[in-house]
This record gives structure tokens, sequence and C-alpha cells, in this order.
């Protein structure tokens, strides 16, 4: 396995919060690569800086041996990396089938009309959408456009895929639906970076886990290493030295 | 086992199409201190406002004394002693500790008691009569918890309903804060407590409720939850 990104010391600061703090990771070809940590651990922050939406104050982001640091987004999704967003962010006026277009259009590929609707049409009957290519995003349910939100990502014809809490929302069905999914986009030789807060999926799902809390790199591993990592635990169920203080009697 | 004040059976609720309670069911005891505690997203504070009636369930029941209270609006449920405290407080912070203190006791039934109510919470919290002229917006994080729980008890509640106790604030402030809650649990008062800190909260209280993905997903007595393995699953999915 070889490195697709690598994410080399970056860090990002907004005011007075060390957002992320000297951050290293990196994914390989053909894997899925889970980052969690809790609320405000910086995850989304980390898809931002590696996607371009703004530069890291320090460190660099390579992609396939070249640098992409500090974007801009444009560029990076060129570059072929993709990102489905947490909210969704569909363009309600079109088609699913032209949301999917206009990713293929300004995807890696950088695709003219016709192949790109041929692309988009494949997408989104892989990701599910093959019944209704003609619906009106904004009509979609939820489960629909978080179809949707990963179809347009994936008609990039992305290499890395960066998925921000793509089961966020769904119900249990639909979220075994899109777990198979993810397997699916991960076997036609997509690389994945995933958010995710329901644990068991992400858990189920990764190859590898980066546990992010305060900005930093707490552990890295396979699931069960992280699992089993007692810094992990303490991040994720408070700290058990507070108890010594409860447990006194009042 | 004593009176059931509170009893919640299969909540449902959520925002939009999205579906976050698929089913919670709890009992509270008077005069106990029951916990619920489940990971980021599990559905506590949900399950607290559809309680409460800062949202509106879409399907269970929320009976309360003996009530059925489950489509009542929250200034109903308030005056009837089901009384929440807040995630991030909420204070007017414009107002002083006295004025957030007057709001707390709004219903008719907490301004009858006002300036007893007012004494006992003062005797409780000796902080908060020193600064009563303060605006709340100058307190520390910790300060302003305590005002905010102080508040809750001016509106006379049966049972007072905690969300993110120590969120956001120093070990040492939340371990005065748990030193609160105690005396509060001493003093006869009906808790159920949402708090992030897994190990506080099943120290503090009596019974526990752990939920996963808006589902139950395991309970007991504080102690024996504490005990056992899966606990961690709830948190960590493995």
């Amino acid at each position: 396995m070889s490195a697709l990104l690598e994410v080399n010391n970056i860090s990002k600061r907004f005011g007075g919060l060390q957002a992320v703090d000297r951050l290293s990771l990196t994914v390989n070809e053909g894997e899925i690569l889970g980052l969690i940590g809790p609320n405000g651990a910086g995850k989304s922050t980390v898809f931002n800086l590696i996607n371009g939406v703004y530069p890291p104050d320090g460190g660099s982001i390579v992609f396939v041996g070249q640098d992409i640091t500090g974007g801009p987004p444009y560029r990076v999704a060129r570059q072929g990396i993709a990102r489905a967003h947490q909210i969704v962010q569909p363009l309600g006026g079109l088609s699913v089938l032209d949301n999917c277009t206009v990713g293929a259009c300004f995807g890696r590929q950088g695709l003219g009309l016709v192949p790109a609707r041929e692309v988009a049409r494949e997408v989104v009957d892989m990701i599910g959408l093959g019944d209704r290519p003609d619906m009106l995003a904004a009509s979609l349910t939820t489960a629909g456009k978080k179809r949707l939100e990963l179809a347009r990502a994936l008609s990039a014809r992305p290499r890395l895929l960066l998925l921000d809490e793509v089961l966020a929302g769904l119900n249990p069905t639909e979220t075994e639906g899109m777990i198979e999914t993810v397997h699916k986009i991960r076997d036609s030789g997509v690389a994945i970076l995933m958010i995710e807060h329901i644990m068991r999926a992400v858990m189920s799902l990764s190859d590898r886990i980066v546990v992010l809390n305060l900005g930093s790199k707490l552990a890295e591993g396979s699931p069960q290493q992280v699992a089993d990592n007692p810094e992990v635990i303490t991040a994720y169920l408070g700290d058990s030295k507070l108890l010594s203080v409860a447990e006194k009697p009042a | 086992m004593s009176e059931i004040l509170l009893q919640v059976e299969g909540l449902e609720a959520g925002y939009g199409d999205v579906q976050v309670l698929w089913g919670i069911s709890l009992k509270v005891a008077r005069g106990t201190m029951t916990t619920l505690l489940g990971a980021n997203g599990a559905g506590k504070t949900t399950s607290l406002r559809a309680i409460t009636g800062a949202m509106c369930p879409r399907g269970g029941k929320v009976v309360f004394a003996g009530e059925d209270v489950t489509w009542l609006p929250a200034h109903a449920k308030a005056a009837r002693g089901l009384v929440l405290v807040p995630e991030g407080r909420q204070l007017f912070s414009n107002m002083s500790v006295e004025e957030n203190l007057e709001m707390g006791a709004y219903s008719r039934r907490a301004r009858q008691h006002f300036r007893q109510q007012l004494d006992h919470v003062y005797t409780m919290f000796p902080r908060l009569k020193e600064r009563r002229n303060q605006k709340s917006g100058t307190f520390s994080g910790g300060e302003q918890q305590m005002l905010a729980i102080a508040r809750g008890l001016m509106a006379m509640p049966e049972i007072l309903i905690i969300d993110e106790l120590s969120l956001g604030l120093a070990p040492v402030v939340v371990q005065q804060l748990a030193e609160t809650l105690k005396g509060l649990k001493a003093s006869g008062v009906t808790v159920l407590l949402v708090e992030q800190n897994l190990h506080l909260a099943l120290a503090l209280s009596d019974y526990a409720y752990v939920i996963a993905e808006g589902r139950p997903f395991l309970e007991g007595p504080s102690a024996e939850v504490a005990a056992k393995p899966e606990i961690r699953q709830a948190y960590l999915g493995l």
C-alpha cells in the first residue's frame, strides 16, 4: 500500500482556539481511514484544511506526490479529492442527474457536458438513486439528499473521498444501506477518509482509525486498538480522576 | 422502591425528517438521582427537551406525578414542578443574579413562595447572595452553572432536570458542583442528570440509563452499570 494523501504537521488557529495542532496523518491507496474524536476535537477543520477551504498556519498537505497545501477547493477537487458535506449542499432547483453532472464537470477529469452526464448516470445508479434521476434535489428525503451528496462527490471521479457524517440523521435501515454503499465505493478503488459519530458504524467500516482530541492526534491504529486505548476511553467517557472527590461521603 | 415521580415510555422525537429518539423509556423515583448517559448524538438532550416540553414528542408517553403530561407545553410542565436546567446555562446575561432568580420563580405557585425560596437558595449558595446585584454575564462558567441550578430551584421543582452539568468547566469547578449536587440530593430534591463525564455521573447517581443511537442500551443501579464492560460499547462502538 502506498500513501495517497500525506498530511504533515498541519496547524490551524482561530483567534484564541488552537483548532488543529501539528497533526500528521496518511491515507493509503484503497483504504478507509476513520477520523473520530469528541465534539470540538477539530475533525471538520481537518477536512477544511485538506480540501483547501482555508490554508493551514503551518505544515503541508501532499496528495499523489503534489503539494496541495492551501487550496483553493476547486483546484483540490480537480486533483482528485471530493467531499460529501455533513450539512448536505444540493443544488435544490436541479435534478438528481444534473447535480451529479455538475460534480463530473468540475471534478478530476473536468469533463464536458456529454461525457459528464454519462458519468453522472453511472454514479446515480451505483449510489441507489437510479429510480429517480429526474427528481428535483430539493424534493428528496433526508436519506435521498445524503445519497445525492455522496453521488455528486463521486461523480468528480475522485481518488480520495472525504465523507463528513454521511450517516447522521438516517434511520437504521437507511444506515445499513449507506454502509453497504460506502463499502461498494471503496471496492471500486476510491480511498475514503471519514468523519462519523455513529461509532458502531465507523468502527466496523474503517481499516484504521485516527482519534483527535483538542486538535491533536490522541491515538492511531486498528479499530480494536483505539477502542482499547486508555487515553481514548478517557476522552470519550470522561476522566475518572474526578471520582476521587465525588466518592467522598457527603 | 419509593414512588415513581417521572415515568417516560417509548418516547420518540426528532427534527424535521430526522428522527432522533426511537423509543426511550425511563423511571425516576422520588428523592433519587438518576442519570441519563450516552455518547455524542445519542439523544440525551433531545430526550430532556421532549420530556420537559421544550420540543413536542412524536410518540410515547411522559407521566409526571401520576398525570399524563406528554402534550403539555413547557410552561405548564414547569408550573407542575418539572423543571429543566438547560445545557449552556441560558441565563439572562444582562440581568442581575436576583433578577435571574426572579425569572425562575415565574409560575404562580413559585411566585407565592418567592421570599422563602430565595432565602433557601441564598443559604445554599452564599456566593450568589454576596453578588445578588451583579450581572450574571460577568460570572465565571462555574458561577453561572451554580446560578442556573439556583434559578431552577426557584421554580419549586418536584424534579430538577440538569443538562450537561460540567460542560466546559474546569475540573476544580466540576468538583464543587458535584458537592452542590450531593447537597441537593441530601435535601431531598429529585434529580435527572445528563453529564458527559460518565464516572462523575455514575458516582453521584443512584440509577443510570445508557442510551445509544436514540435507543435504550442498558440500565441499572449506577454502581452495577459502572462495573459493566459493555458500557464502553455505547461510547466507542467496540
